[in-house]
């Protein structure tokens, strides 16, 4: 064994002590890869739920309070699609199962550059193709409600989370953010559930079909139909969430996507009523 | 003797010379970290536990540390225990995780880890500068949780997240001041802390 301070005893310990570590800590990080991947897979699973109101609407308790199996239960309801948010369409090329549209994100060639957007949301690229989530009671083919990720700049941090919207598209169901890093008891009341409560039945767009909601400053007029109250003491992150809210549900985001899906289940409608006096005929 | 020493070692960092209080190390994160009580628990724990093993592995192999690059080896070692820990939070504490996020990954720069290291395992037997990491996480611990006490008592009117006073906002009376929300106030709480133990101890108060 060389002496501990001579040049070869000095890179010895070195590269042992390097093997070691890396050993024990890639060791930890594929051990409970499985683990963590599960809790993020769950962590979505039950914001969506959140977003959509099932965990309240069915169990009477947010999904963070329900066992495995109710979310497993309740999850079944939710179908999940990849849309190319230009043109409106289904995206069919895109591996449904692996696609993550946070790394699209920050990915050239699977996003575009956001240029000088009417509501900006703080990133300078968003991606091209998005998973979006539809609910359907259990044994029918019925739009209930459309949930779309959102995200955005406050503050500190991007928020990331749910827009959930009832089947005429126009009437918001729910908005939760599952990620953000803005300051506990200010803007983190982005979290709080009554405040999140009174985006319930807000209007998504305006009569000439421009997305309107937002957050006030202040307290909202009562009158509004598009209006929460604003945060008290996180004026810029209630500006974040307004311009994130207006920027996804417009041209650039989800605008395209909402007008096509709004004559399908137009039609959809119609073509249920005509199916349905055909099949008494016979 | 021996049995002495251990409660010397385990005991005296909490109090007599606390981390934080006395050698006012690992303040960064003791504001950053303290406005829930949960989480600050969370946070002890993890800082006991790396502080714990990092310094028995740097006392099990401080004979062999070649002293050019022993700051470096310390590092390593630290730096390792730190994503470990932080792995297994993900893995089992999820959503504890989500609200410490990049904190954990900077106990890795947290003073009071490496100055254990380099201050007591480099001199000391295993067993016993596992005690000491021990002590010394308890007391940064201690810190953590009276800070958090008052914050999360005062900025959020709640204790471990059951609700005491209810807020102005979700309809109850109290009106939280959300000074202690933010970590300036925080500083003063560790510096309420300080003079009330220097009250009751004058030797720690140094000379001007």
């Amino acid at each position: 064994m060389p002496q501990r301070d001579s040049l070869a005893g000095t890179f010895l310990v070195a590269t042992v002590l390097c093997v070691v570590c890396s050993l024990a800590v890639s060791a930890a990080a594929v051990a409970l890869r499985p683990l963590q991947d599960q809790n993020k897979v769950l962590d979505r699973q039950k914001n969506i739920l959140d977003a959509a109101g099932l965990a309240m609407g069915e169990f009477g308790k947010p999904a963070s309070q329900l066992s495995l199996d109710q979310i497993e239960e309740l999850y079944g309801w939710i179908s999940e699609k990849l849309v190319t948010l230009e043109t409106g369409q289904y995206n069919a090329d895109l591996d449904a199962e692996k696609y993550d549209p946070r790394e699209a994100a920050k990915k050239d060639d699977l996003s575009i550059e956001i240029v000088d957007p009417a509501f900006d949301i703080g990133e300078k690229r968003r991606e091209k193709v998005s998973r979006i989530y539809f609910v359907k009671k259990p044994g029918s083919d019925d739009i209930q409600q459309v949930v779309l990720p959102v995200y955005g700049k406050g503050l500190w941090s991007t928020l990331y989370g749910y827009l959930a919207l009832k089947s005429d598209l126009q009437t918001i169901q729910g908005l939760t953010f599952y990620e953000h890093a803005e300051t506990p008891g200010l803007g983190g009341e982005v979290d709080n559930p009554r405040w999140k409560s009174q985006w319930v039945g807000q209007k998504l767009f305006d009569g000439d079909g421009n997305p309107a909601a937002m957050v006030a400053k202040g307290t909202a007029p009562a009158d509004s139909d598009y209006a929460v109250d604003g945060l008290s003491g996180a004026t810029i992150t209630s500006r974040g969430v307004t311009n994130l809210l207006r920027y996804w549900a417009g041209p650039d985001g989800y605008g395209p996507f909402l007008g096509r899906l709004r004559t399908e289940i137009a039609s959809a409608t119609s073509a249920e009523s005509t199916s349905a006096s055909e099949s008494t005929e016979s | 003797m021996a049995k002495s020493k251990v409660g010397e070692v385990l005991f005296a960092p909490i109090f007599e010379n606390n981390p934080i209080a006395l050698q006012i190390l690992g303040i960064c994160s003791a504001l950053a970290v303290t406005t829930s009580i949960n989480v600050s628990l969370v946070m002890s724990v993890a800082v006991i536990a790396v502080v714990a093993f990092s310094s028995a592995a740097v006392s099990a192999i401080r004979h062999h540390i070649p002293s050019s690059i022993r700051i470096i080896v310390q590092m390593t070692v630290i730096a390792s225990a730190v994503i470990v820990v932080d792995q297994v939070l993900k893995a089992f504490a999820y959503e504890t995780s989500k609200q410490l996020s990049v904190f954990v990954g900077l106990i890795i720069t947290n003073c009071i880890v490496m100055g254990r290291a380099e201050g007591f395992a480099m001199k000391n037997g295993v067993w016993m500068s596992f005690l000491d990491g021990i002590g010394n996480g308890l007391g940064y611990g201690m810190v953590l949780l009276f800070v958090a006490f008052f914050r999360e008592l005062f900025g959020s009117g709640s204790l471990f997240g059951f609700e005491l006073m209810p807020l102005d906002r979700n309809g109850g009376w109290y009106n939280p001041n959300n000074l202690m929300l933010l970590p300036p106030s925080a500083f003063f709480i560790i510096g309420i802390l300080i003079w009330l133990i220097r009250l009751n101890k004058p030797e720690q108060i140094e000379e001007a």
